[in-house]
């Protein structure tokens, strides 16, 4: 058999070829491939195939659409999680120009399972039937794969109906309907039809157990009617799923998913043949030769090179910035950075979604990470997700880096030991030198704290082309770190406990200033050098804390990390602000450094301690070669945040800095827009 | 004690529900919307989530469950139903109880821990609170802003029909402890009878300190120092 025209199918010309992004190499390939000419749904399913994949992307802005935009995906994030049942534990939100016209929104969702029950997206048993179910197949999203692979341009605002409409009801019903699937012993695989709907969940389950496809597109439960085969192999629609069923289970399916209100029918069967087929009826529409759809995609080589912008703004001295007058008095820098809306409190996003669902949440939103509790068990996992895209900017390897040791301390800090990352790799257009540079070094530098941790990369996705008229997005890889409290004793709060408990300092302050939020907010400047991060370090740093907490000699936890070590210290009083604790801090002893870089500096490995046992804290921390010291006590409820530096004592009062941290975000989406960081200086 | 638990299509408390159940020392039978037999149970349980995902109104298809003539036979005769969350929208919208649950006023989801005063503990539901008792309850809902009539009101208030009210701190009501608007910062409430509860608050994810708050566990505790007494 070999695939033919349909009646009405496009002539194949190079216009058409580069409407479906594929360049003259690759479309030399597939033709190479095939030994002949594509018909115009293989073009489609290639062109889906081959493309990079899936992001988000916006266009033009002031500040109202950016608070227009941060309340909808709130919203969408709200009411899809909140409706599926699934506990929206934490997360990250970061504001930067730099994402304005261009906003990311990842997800990262956490499961539970029975090594027993694991059931993988593998086709295999010859003659087993393949199933469609969930929900019909409509013209959604069609070429939302290669979509997203391209570069935003004005023009592409007429592409815009590719995007598709989730529906969290169906899903719900498709995740119950799954599970019980699975459970049921029916079925051999199960795949979502996620980017590029039913031809990569297809053509990627036979790729994987290396066995032929034959799918019948006739056969496919649809909503509109005249949907071609292209359309239907490319659609997008949400909420579906791909079953390789066992043969003669058919109508056991069927029930399970008629229980669930859901659509299932059978539109192919695994075949011996090496090949990926898709008819219509009788008439073979498109036919791939065994796996190499998949396996044989392009590998590209990009040229790689550091923009000079970049070099430039890192090389730039910026110890040599002049101080504001204002910053005379720490306190009113310190004011400042608690109100930045990416230090700020989130609560504002947070409390729209349901944490507490399935009644397992032992730390929600706006500590270091989230603790939920595994059922049945003395254990619960600890979840974070963070990036600094500014540092990935300025320095791609040491930004990999951080991104990884920033998600591994939060996680530690609050009692579990660093397991596993997933990630999404967030990035412009990898055919520019200075984008493919970003990446290829960012991966590097994950990679390097990765290994240092022992925390091996399970999965991810890849983001590309997150650029618009006005450039790429900061270099952004987000890092999903999952944690184990080995017992629930282990879980540690990051805010401050007990009045009298010391305070302790685990790692070393530096005279690093680059990259910090204090650069950006108080001077509007993006440069220097982000701070150093030795993966080796912060592996004995986390072993040091660890340490500390299985001793049971660690009240609370908190990292270093945006704003530096006053933010951090200030974090810990007001976090809570039903019982705010004060606190007495002496730094005179880093008198040498430059006073600014002391208090808002972003050296990394520095986390911060409460303890009724500072002895001991102290012994466990020098067993492991990590620096650490007493810095001060936890005060009362009502007591300011005291700082000693070379220069006398400081003292902030706890309700201002509450105010600043607690009241911003409320209050610019209640009313203004989010201000912007202060304008570039010469 | 066999207290039933209904999962209707979108329905996602309803295992957090079951646990609870089980936890106190009740037999949870879990209950399929299709069907029509609530097996023995002898109280039955709406839990929360999002049935029919809340479309066209919240708790507006699922009163039309098969399940629900069942269930409103039940109450009928007497016999004792809850409704959590989604499943107090869906008894006022079946008639179990007066009133209903509009939008927030805030107009935005809410997911929290809020303080609950006790108001009425001589119910099947509350006995073994202290009256005036000050709970700490999570909630996470989009509709659950209580109203109703002016005359209806006055008498839930004055036959002690409002069971639970939203307050600070202090235990005191107060404009910003009230997370959704209630009119008169009413968290639950009991039909005239006594024997059909809905609230917006979830107490069965309230029944372990580690997890923020054990005052939940009262409330399950409650059903079975009925049947005991």
């Amino acid at each position: 058999m070999s695939a033919t025209p349909r009646p009405g199918d496009p002539v194949i010309t190079p216009a058409l070829v580069a409407e479906h992004g594929l360049t003259t190499d690759e479309y030399d390939r597939l033709v190479a491939m095939l030994g002949r000419t594509p018909t115009f749904t293989e073009l489609g399913v290639v062109s889906a195939l081959w493309s990079e994949h899936c992001s988000y992307k916006n266009s033009s802005l002031d500040g109202a659409r950016t608070r227009y935009l941060f309340a909808g995906v709130v919203k969408g994030i709200g009411d899809y999680g909140n409706c599926m049942g699934v506990p929206t534990v934490g997360g990250e939100i970061v504001f930067d120009p730099a994402y304005e016209t261009n906003p990311l929104v990842n997800a990262m969702c956490v499961g539970l399972m029975r090594e027993e029950e694991l059931i993988t997206a593998k086709a295999e048993g010859i003659g087993n039937p393949i199933i469609a179910v969930g929900a019909r197949t409509g013209r959604d999203g069609i070429h939302g794969a290669s979509f997203a692979s391209e570069d935003l341009s004005h023009e592409s605002d007429a592409k815009r109906p590719r995007v598709q409409v989730g529906d969290p009801f169906t899903e719900k019903l498709l995740l119950e309907a799954s599970l019980e699937l699975i459970r049921s012993g029916h079925i051999v695989a199960i795949q979502d039809m996620g980017a590029a709907g039913l031809t990569s969940s297809s053509a990627e389950m036979a790729a994987r157990g290396d066995v032929g496809v034959t799918i019948d597109v006739t056969k496919m439960p649809l909503r509109e009617s005249g949907m071609t085969p292209y359309e239907i192999l490319l659609s997008e629609s949400q909420e579906r799923m791909l079953v390789v069923a066992r043969k003669g289970h058919e109508a056991e399916v069927k029930q399970i998913l008629a229980k669930w209100d859901l659509a299932a029918e059978v539109i192919g069967e695994v075949i011996a043949e090496p090949v990926y087929r898709v008819t219509e009826g009788d008439r073979v529409v498109a036919e791939f030769p065994g796996s190499r759809l998949v396996t044989d995609c392009p590998v590209y080589h990009p040229a790689a090179a550091e923009s000079p912008e970049a070099i430039a703004r890192r090389t730039r001295d910026v110890h040599a910035i002049a101080p504001r007058a204002e910053e005379a008095d720490p306190v009113w820098t310190l004011t400042r950075l608690l109100g930045a809306p990416t230090i700020a409190s989130k609560r504002w996003a947070y409390r729209q979604y349901d944490s507490t669902v399935r009644a397992s949440t032992m730390e929600g939103p706006g500590g270091d990470a989230a603790v939920v509790r595994l059922p049945g068990t003395d254990k619960a996992i600890a979840l974070s997700t963070d990036c600094n895209g500014r540092y990935v900017y300025l320095d791609p390897r040491v930004g990999g880096r951080i991104a990884v040791a920033e998600a591994a301390r939060n996680v530690a800090c609050a009692g579990a030991r660093p397991k596993a990352i997933t990630n999404c790799l967030n990035f412009g257009n990898p055919k520019r030198p200075e984008v493919f540079f970003q990446f290829r070094e960012a991966v590097a530098g994950m990679g390097e704290a990765c290994r240092a941790l022992e925390t091996p990369v399970t999965g991810g996705n890849v983001s590309l082309y997150n650029e618009s008229p006005n450039g790429a997005v900061y270099p952004t890889p987000t890092i999903g770190m999952v944690g184990l409290v080995e017992s629930l004793a282990h879980a540690t709060p990051s805010a401050f406990q007990r009045p009298g408990d010391a305070i302790v300092l685990l790692g070393e302050n530096t005279n690093e200033l680059g990259g910090s939020e204090y650069l950006l907010t108080v001077h509007g400047v993006v440069a220097g050098a982000p701070p150093a991060c030795d993966p080796a370090r912060e592996r004995a740093l986390i072993d040091a804390l660890l340490d500390a907490i299985h001793a049971g000699a660690v009240r609370s936890a908190h990292d270093c990390a945006d704003g530096g070590l006053a933010v951090a210290l200030a974090e810990c009083c007001i976090a809570d602000r039903e019982h705010m604790l004060g606190a007495s801090v002496d730094l005179a002893a880093w008198g040498a450094l430059a006073p600014r870089a002391l208090l808002f500096g972003e050296a990394q490995g520095r986390i911060i301690v409460s303890t009724a046992d500072p002895a001991r804290v102290l012994a466990a921390v020098a067993a492991r070669g990590v620096p650490a010291r007493r810095i001060g006590t936890v005060g009362a409820e009502g007591d300011p945040l005291a700082f000693t530096l070379g220069d006398g004592r400081h003292a902030a009062s706890l309700a201002v800095l509450a105010a600043a941290y607690h009241d911003t975000i409320p209050s610019i989406m209640s009313a203004g827009a989010l201000p912007a960081a202060a304008p570039e200086q010469a | 004690m066999k207290i039933g638990v209904i999962t209707f299509p979108g329905s996602n408390c309803d295992e957090d529900t079951v646990v609870a159940v089980e936890r106190v020392g009740a037999t949870a039978v879990r209950l399929w919307h299709k069907a029509h037999d609530l097996e023995g149970s002898e109280i039955v349980i709406l839990p929360g989530g999002f049935s029919y995902g809340d479309y066209l109104r919240a708790g507006a298809i699922a009163r039309f469950s098969p399940i629900m003539q069942e269930v409103v036979a039940h109450a009928k005769a007497g016999r004792p139903v809850i409704g959590i969350c989604n499943g107090f929208q869906i008894a006022c919208e079946a008639g179990l109880l007066p009133g209903a649950l509009l939008r927030n006023a805030s107009l935005k989801f809410v997911s929290d821990t809020v303080r609950l005063r006790v108001e009425n503990v001589d119910t099947m539901f509350t006995n073994r609170y202290a009256k005036g008792q000050v709970v700490r309850i999570p909630i996470a809902h989009g509709d659950g802003r209580y109203h109703a009539d002016a005359d209806v009101v006055a008498r839930l208030e004055g036959e002690g029909q409002v069971v639970f009210r939203y307050v600070n701190a202090a235990g005191q009501q107060a404009p910003d402890a009230n997370p959704n608007g209630a009119i008169n910062d009413i968290a639950g409430i009991v039909s005239a009878e006594g024997h059909v509860l809905g609230l917006m608050p979830h107490p069965e994810r309230a029944l372990d300190a580690s997890l923020g708050s054990a005052d939940g566990l009262p409330f399950f505790e409650s059903l079975l120092a009925r049947v005991a007494a």
